[in-house]
């Protein structure tokens, strides 16, 4: 048994619509273990990329292999080695929690046990209740429940916390990492890079159908958009509200230093290191740029 | 791949090269996950009030209406009287036939395919014929308690007579299973007509609305002008109202059928044609979900 083979394999993968193409040659692949993080605006190809894996949708071109298998003639075995969760959706949710995740339960070959399950998306006290009688944000825990009630391999985690209070991403971030320790290979999309950056190993950004970055959590968008900015404020006006300085360096310790060497201590002094966020946004605007200027042409 | 025989199918989740199948595949799983199914869509169907309102009591309703309002009328002959309430009881039992089948399935699957539920269940490993077996269940089920309780009502309330011939209970149960089988089955190919879950009703209401007049549920079927009998005939509905009327009517009403009879070969052979283009068309037009909409 080869297990080693990528559990996702996406090769120069195209959508088109008509003349609009949704997706544009995108590659990537997924280690076995590995959280992988896709980044994109909305439109991107983000959803139309991981619903082409997960086999709801055809491809236009390219080769996809998850698990080894075409999504697009993936079996019933093949789905039971799947997690899914799809965006939100407004089922009628005429059962209780517990009885919905022991029907699905009863779907795959080894699934974990529903009490587990239904505590670690903590709706302990809710799982007697009507699904429809839910919060939005409780009946997205639902929705992560069952898709990690068949013990999957492979997770595929579509925009998870949208609705989620801060203490429940909490929670859901120690459950993602729980399952990742356990040896999920997970796919995400969110919205919230900080979730990504918290969760993920890699991460791809897709803008416009392309995949326009793609690397470890710690090392997208180069080396170059993570260099430290040191930022200040002169102190010495008459309102006390001095211009503001910002000094992109490798080196803050030494631009600190030399603005101490200067006489006065600097106001508001800080060094921030750009976030994923920053990098992101940074990337995507360049892009955005970059098609403008194409375009122009 | 690992030649380990094991008593658990814990292996079928590790994963093999190419895909073969390793669990339980066969009829067996798909059965067990059918019985699964309909325990939860009956549970479901039940929690959901106004189904059990427009589906689930209509049929009562109708027939209260109608033994109430020509309480005074006979339907029958001056020898041979017969209630208003005895008259409409096959028809509204033929009519409970068609909602709890036909347009209850239409319009709640075209509902599960737009809220998300089939999408969901797209994703997983449940067969689709264990879906298929969970809603026919759910309209046996529910199929069997309305007709119980139209029975009752009728029997209990409005002094019906029931036959007492076994030999009419019998054409009572082939005609019921018929009839309920092959009103689901329509009901699941129909589902795949409206293009989402909020225009179902308006596809689905008035099909089923128009067999029910000229099919001889609230019209007695004689009343009809015969291009209009020769029309209904095409459908299901009317054979099946024609043979709980041999069930429930006297005798003495058979020469007011077509051809003067009850016909109940023709009422199998129509049904059962209705059941076999309703399977076709199910297996041709049935998706989870529409790709690439």
């Amino acid at each position: 048994m080869n297990t080693t083979a990528p559990v996702v394999q996406v090769e120069d993968l195209r959508k088109t619509y008509g003349s609009f193409a949704a997706v544009d040659s995108v590659s990537f692949e997924i280690q076995r273990g590995e959280t992988f993080a896709l980044l994109g605006p909305n439109g991107a190809g983000k959803s139309t990329t991981i619903e082409i894996l997960e086999g709801y949708r055809d491809r236009t071109g390219g080769s996809v292999k998850v698990l080894g298998v075409d999504p697009g003639k993936g079996r019933l075995d093949w789905k039971a080695r799947l997690g899914i969760v799809l965006q939100s959706s407004g089922e009628s949710g005429n059962v209780t929690v517990r009885e919905q995740l022991t029907h699905f339960a009863g779907y795959y070959p080894n699934p974990r046990k529903v009490d587990e399950v239904i505590a670690s998306v903590g709706l302990e006290e809710k799982a007697g209740t009507l699904i429809r009688k839910l919060s939005g944000g409780q009946r997205r825990r639902v929705d992560v429940a069952l898709g990690i009630i068949g013990n999957p391999e492979l997770l595929f985690l579509d925009e998870p916390t949208t609705g989620f209070d801060p203490e429940a991403r909490q929670q859901f971030w120690q459950l993602i990492r729980s399952l990742k320790a356990d040896g999920t290979t997970i796919l995400l999309t969110t919205h919230y890079l900080d979730e990504a950056a918290q969760l993920g190993d890699r991460a791809g950004v897709i803008a416009g159908g392309k995949m326009i970055d793609i690397g470890a959590i710690d090392e997208i968008g180069g080396q170059e958009a993570r260099t430290p900015i040191v930022r200040w404020r002169d102190s010495d006006t008459a309102t006390g509200r001095g211009a503001v300085h910002e000094e992109r360096t490798h080196s803050p310790g030494a631009v600190v230093a030399s603005l101490m060497a200067a006489g006065a201590e600097p106001a508001g002094l800080e060094i921030v290191r750009p976030s994923l966020e920053d990098i992101y946004l940074q990337l995507v605007s360049d892009h955005a740029h970059a098609r403008e200027v194409e375009n122009a042409r | 791949m690992s030649t380990t025989t094991s008593t658990s199918n814990s292996q079928a989740i590790a994963p093999h090269p190419g895909g073969a199948p390793s669990f339980g595949l066969g009829i067996g799983r798909s059965l067990k996950l059918g019985f699964s199914r309909i325990l939860l869509e009956v549970r479901g169907y039940f929690r959901q009030g106004d189904s059990v309102f427009f589906t689930f009591l209509f049929p009562v309703v109708m027939l209260t209406i109608f033994a109430v309002a020509f309480s005074e009328q006979n339907f029958g002959t001056e020898d041979e009287p017969l209630t208003a309430a005895a008259f409409y009881l096959p028809g509204m039992i033929a009519a409970g036939l068609l909602l709890s089948g036909l347009q209850n399935m239409a319009i709640d699957i075209a509902m599960e395919r737009s809220d998300g539920t089939l999408k969901r269940l797209a994703g997983t490993p449940l067969p689709v014929m264990s879906y298929f077996i969970g809603k026919i269940g759910q309209v046996f089920v529910t199929g069997v308690l309305q007709a119980t309780l139209v029975i009752v009502i009728a029997s209990v309330a409005f002094d019906v007579e029931l036959p007492s011939e076994p030999s009419k209970w019998v054409t009572f149960a082939w005609v019921f299973v018929l009839g309920v089988t092959t009103s689901a089955v329509l009901g699941i190919a129909l589902s795949a007509l409206p293009r989402s879950g909020k225009s179902a009703t308006a596809v689905v209401i008035p099909v089923a609305l128009v067999l029910q007049f000229i099919s001889g549920v609230y019209l007695g079927f004689s009343m009809l002008p015969e291009w209009l009998q020769n029309f209904a005939s095409i459908f299901p509905l009317k054979w099946m109202a024609q043979g709980m009327r041999e069930v429930f009517l006297p005798a003495s009403f058979e020469v007011m059928e077509q051809a003067e009879s009850w016909n109940l070969p023709g009422v199998a052979i129509a049904t059962g044609l209705w059941l076999v283009v309703g399977l076709i068309m199910t297996r041709i037009t049935f998706r989870w979900i529409r790709k690439d909409s």
